[in-house]
């Protein structure tokens, strides 16, 4: 059967490009991070890594990315409990309440960002929460929850729910099916709904552009504002070392998912 | 017996209040306030939305939202179609690959990868580069239109790839078979089999690109200029530059009605019509 096919070809080069354009704008921003003039003038000229060190010496790139981690951090425990009951309650309700629940709890990465900010700062301006740590981790816990919610949905969708049934025959308490039987068999779901609220909450710029303070600023605020202000190849530095770290999660989330699969 | 389900079933309700708590306190509370002061501010009545679609640049703004929303969805269609199509046939390894592909520019922010479409849309940019070397003229990209739809489009793309794919790698493909060993043309064979079963991944792909593509905001403000605004920056002008919350709060309330109008409109389509059931493959 093999023999040369136009279609083929065609599909295949179609895709490539498309592959291509996919990618290669992601991938600029890494010469990009060590060019020595200050200007994003593509291709960059000369080598240097002072934009990396701007970015960990300077307290507004280093302080806005501890801010940061710490908001997705606590948005990734907070979010992810939450969701976590949230998606067991939903897989346990009878009849149309369930779906309607869940329906509802998708809801947020639908309404329209701005829309969304403007309604948060509104809020938060009377009820004093702007530019506070609880202002961010309430408002990113809120786009997060529609990930935890559907990442362990789609785990306990395949879940063998009669496992909880036998445990619970052979005498085990709730609290007891639930941390030995149920939880390790949801806990891949838990955690990449886990990782997906830490990522939404690092990531996430509208909102918090709204509700941000120069005291409390985050990553990606400062990101916007410096691009917005001028030509400042620190922003590619940062891109790439987000690229970088999360390459590497990744690269060992696939080893090990892989791992634990062969097992 | 039922007591035991009711129970269990209270149970599982209160397991979602939390996040139901959540969502009444920073979402429907915030969009609630907004809808209210779009009617009271500065006095009650309908003020604001007679200033809306009175005023030309706001019409114009919003119908221009529309258009890039449209262009924007189309580009992703006619992008994804023909890779979604290549990821579901595909063999296990190039499907790894052709799903990466997809993934990777989510490992970078958003913002961050607005960047990269500065840097590459730049008049000294990329692209206007390899025109010039090609023999064409320079093409002013960077603030306008155009290059808003570019960098949209790539950013949307795999939100419209994904649905797609997820559709049409339930398709049967011994369908096509069948069809071309009864003698169909395959053109015919695309246009009457393949294409009709897709449609439900093409009409939830593309209304997700629309629907989000409506309420974009940092793309189109760092690509584009004044004449590329959307009704996003319009409503961030009114609340945060002019303090007019009232005018800002009816902008919002009509892309929010746009936005759910559309889903509500959509989702009929994006139920699978034919149930594929028995073709293992």
């Amino acid at each position: 059967m093999k023999r040369f096919n136009p279609g083929k070809l065609i599909l295949g080069l179609t895709c490539l490009l498309i592959a291509i354009w996919l990618v290669a704008p992601t991938l600029v921003v890494i010469p990009m991070s060590f060019a020595e003039k200050k200007s994003l003038a593509f291709p960059p000229t000369g080598f240097s890594l002072q934009w990396y060190q701007n970015f960990f010496t300077n307290p507004q790139w280093f302080d806005s990315l501890i801010v940061s981690a710490k908001v997705a951090a606590m948005v990734a425990v907070v979010a992810t409990v939450i969701g976590t009951m949230a998606a067991i309650g939903i897989e346990r309700l009878k009849g149309r309440t369930g779906g309607l629940i869940r329906a509802v709890l998708i809801t947020p990465m639908i309404v329209p960002g701005v829309v969304l900010a403007v309604g948060i700062y509104a809020v938060y301006l009377d009820a004093q929460l702007v530019g506070t740590w609880t202002g961010y981790v309430f408002a990113h816990t809120l786009l997060a929850i529609p990930f935890v919610v559907i990442a362990v949905g789609a785990n306990l969708a395949v879940f063998d729910a009669r496992l909880e049934t036998a445990a619970a025959s052979l005498g085990a308490s709730r609290l007891t099916t639930f941390f030995s039987v149920t939880l390790p068999l949801i806990l891949p779901g838990i955690l990449s709904g886990a990782l997906f609220a830490f990522v939404t909450s690092f990531d996430e710029v509208i909102v918090s552009l709204f509700i941000t303070s120069p005291q409390l600023k985050t990553l990606p605020v400062q990101i916007f504002s410096s691009m917005t202000r001028d030509a400042d190849p620190t922003v590619a530095a940062v891109g790439s070392l987000i690229f970088m770290a999360t390459s590497v999660i990744i690269g060992l989330g696939l080893i090990f998912g892989t791992r634990r699969r062969g097992a | 017996m039922s007591i035991l389900t009711d129970r269990a079933q209270r149970t599982a309700l209160f397991l979602t209040v939390p996040a139901l708590a959540v969502l009444l306190l920073v979402m429907a509370i915030p969009l609630g306030v907004i809808v209210l002061r779009s009617f009271i501010e500065p006095e009650p009545g309908i003020a604001n939305y007679v200033w809306f679609f009175d005023t030309k640049v706001n019409v114009t703004v919003l119908l221009r939202t529309f258009s890039i929303a449209f262009w924007v969805t189309l580009c992703c269609v006619i992008a994804a179609y023909p890779y979604a199509f290549a990821m579901s046939v595909a063999g296990p390894r190039l499907r790894l690959v052709l799903i990466m592909c997809v993934l990777v520019p989510f490992w970078v922010s958003g913002v961050v990868r607005t960047l990269a479409w500065v840097i590459l849309l730049q008049d000294s940019g990329v692209i206007n580069r390899i025109l010039l070397s090609l023999g064409f003229e320079k093409v002013r990209l960077i603030r306008t239109q155009l290059g808003v739809t570019i960098g949209m489009t790539q950013i949307l793309l795999p939100f419209m790839i994904m649905p797609l794919y997820s559709v049409m790698r339930g398709i049967d493909l011994r369908l096509l078979q069948a069809a071309r060993s009864l003698g169909a043309h395959p053109v015919k064979t695309f246009f009457q089999i393949y294409l009709p079963l897709s449609l439900p991944g093409v009409f939830a792909g593309a209304t997700i690109v629309f629907i989000l593509a409506l309420g974009f905001y940092i793309t189109p403000l760092l690509l584009g200029g004044p004449q590329s605004t959307m009704l996003s920056t319009l409503i961030q002008q009114q609340v945060l530059s002019l303090l007019n919350w009232g005018r800002g709060g009816a902008m919002g309330v009509i892309l929010l009605v746009a936005t759910f109008g559309i889903l509500g409109i959509a989702s009929p389509f994006m139920k699978r019509k034919y149930q594929m059931s028995g073709g293992s493959r």
